[in-house]
């Protein structure tokens, strides 16, 4: 049995550049000849990451006060609508908000423009008050202009997502991209063994205070993200199934880089944020070192008919079935495709890798781990009129 | 004997002449048409794949210049902005002639224009919108 690590040893060895780092796909690699034991002695950290579209993501800025000031009512960027109820000139824009007449440039374009450096047209309206007298701005900021400019995503990084199809006869349009009809193509969002959350399906090591790579820049886990659910079933790995866990995250965009945000837009669906985030995980103990060795062939999802009304359950398959190209569904051979960046994912685990090799990032105990045994509600329509 | 794909763009006036079947009996060019739209008194386009030996096809397509057709290859009318693209994926989930597809190893964007049929659902299907065909 391989003793136990504290966080506090593997700092230190981080700080003297002694640590062990492996990126989960090369521990996975690892783990065909070298068992949990072994892996636990011999690893000290393990880094995960995803880059895909996020919608539940977001800015907070405080815009700064002008002369005369302005309790801003009404706000617009760039034309984008953002939020208005909060003090006179802090606010937040919503990666998907956009201007319906608009709706190719989104929320997620404007903070892309903001971090290029970009300047962006501010208006905004008040009522004018005895001490916000003023009732109109209208101005162009920047990046250096706006005091807090902090990325803040209520839902990221789902753990595990669904695929989806389409059995229907026309073509749809989704967040998880062009589905062809007649079941000829398959769409799958993460990556896999290298995916944050199924690395630590029991959230052991990810929780309220975790520090992460955030679009470049260093971050924080500050809460579960919404629709956070814990009471999905698991498959023999134990790694649920379906979309279940998610974080909240937190970081300072004047930190970040354009490399790891981008903002798109889904035809027929709106605007949306691919975030790139990665979070290291320590092999605290040999449950945890078999947990980061799980292969995609262990790793499994549902595929979803996204075509039909309450999106049912087709298939069960694995991330090496799809990431082969093919699944079999209800024996009919579809072609699979991803909608986020494997690549760019890997690149994420190996510049996190790399900054936790310099001694320039310190893994962190969560404060509070995450609730068990949370589920979600529906919502129900109390107020429903009958035809 | 070679393959290409060509884009022609024929004049209003060409309509009534039979030029495809020149291209065969003339320069015996194996024509396959992948993409057609043909407005009577306006203007045609057509997606060809040409395969023959090396000169007769360049002869072919001389022969279609001198009757006022546009002749390009396919992948001069395919503008991609691949420094750009982030490898997501979601354009290879609609590129059912396999054209776009993903290298199984470092999971890059691959594009081999000469696969494409133009069908141009790329266009809309790439999130960071990074295509653009020029067919007609």
């Amino acid at each position: 049995m391989a003793k136990i690590k504290t966080y506090e040893e593997i700092n230190k060895k981080l700080k003297q550049g002694e640590a062990v780092i492996l990126t989960a796909e090369e521990v996975t690699r690892l783990a065909q000849h070298a068992s949990p034991s072994e892996i636990a002695e011999k690893v000290d950290v393990v880094t995960t990451a995803t880059f895909g579209a996020m919608c539940s993501s977001g800015a907070i800025i405080n815009f700064g006060h002008a002369s005369p000031p302005i309790r801003m009512e009404k706000i617009r960027l760039n034309g984008v609508p953002c939020y208005e109820g909060l003090a006179a000139v802090d606010s937040y824009i919503g990666a998907t908000a956009c201007d319906p007449e608009n709706p190719t440039y989104g929320g997620a374009h404007v903070i892309q423009d903001l971090l290029e450096g970009k300047d962006v047209l501010l208006e905004a309206w008040g009522k004018g008050t005895d001490c916000y007298p003023r009732k109109y701005i209208r101005t162009k900021i920047n990046i250096k202009t706006i005091n807090e400019f902090t990325l803040f995503n209520p839902r990221n990084a789902y753990q595990n997502y669904d695929v989806a199809v389409n059995t229907t006869k026309r073509m749809i349009h989704t967040y998880m991209g062009t589905l062809l009809p007649n079941l000829r193509n398959a769409t799958y969002s993460t990556s896999g063994e290298l995916s944050p959350l199924i690395n630590d399906p029991e959230l052991r090591t990810i929780g309220i205070g975790t520090r992460i790579f955030l679009g470049g820049a260093q971050g924080f886990v500050i809460w579960n993200g919404t629709q956070f659910n814990t009471s999905l079933p698991k498959n023999e790995s134990g790694i649920p199934v379906t979309s279940a866990a998610t974080i909240a995250v937190i970081g300072n965009l004047k930190e970040m880089s354009p490399e790891y945000l981008q903002a798109v837009y889904y035809e027929k669906y709106g605007v949306s944020m691919f975030i790139g985030i990665g979070i290291p995980i320590p092999v605290l103990d040999e449950d945890m070192a078999q947990r980061v060795s799980i292969a995609n062939s262990r790793i499994e999802t549902s595929v979803l008919d996204y075509g039909t009304e309450g999106t049912p359950v087709l298939a069960q398959v694995s991330y090496e079935q799809l990431q082969s190209g093919f699944i079999k569904v209800q024996g009919t051979k579809i072609r699979t495709a991803p909608v986020s960046s494997l690549a760019k994912a890997r690149k994420i685990a190996q510049e996190l890798k790399e900054w936790l090799q310099k001694g320039a990032f310190e893994i962190s105990r969560p404060v509070q781990l995450f609730p068990k045994n949370t589920s979600l509600n529906d919502l129900k329509e109390t107020e429903a009129v009958d035809d | 004997m070679i393959k290409r794909r060509y884009i022609l763009n024929f004049p209003p006036e060409s309509g009534d002449k039979p030029l495809s079947y020149h291209l065969v009996r003339d320069y015996d060019i194996r024509i396959n048409i992948l993409k057609a739209e043909v407005y009577p008194g306006k203007r045609g386009s057509l997606l060809l794949e040409l395969q023959g030996k090396k000169e007769n096809i360049e002869k072919g397509i001389k022969y279609l210049t001198n009757h006022n057709v546009v002749c390009d290859p396919l992948e001069k009318r395919i503008h991609f902005q691949e420094e750009r693209c982030i490898d997501c994926g979601n354009c290879t989930a609609v590129c059912f002639a396999g054209a776009l597809t993903m290298n199984r190893e470092t999971w890059k964007l691959e594009f081999d224009k000469n696969k494409c049929v133009v069908c141009e659902l790329c266009i809309p299907a790439c999130p960071l919108h990074l295509f653009e065909i020029d067919f007609s």
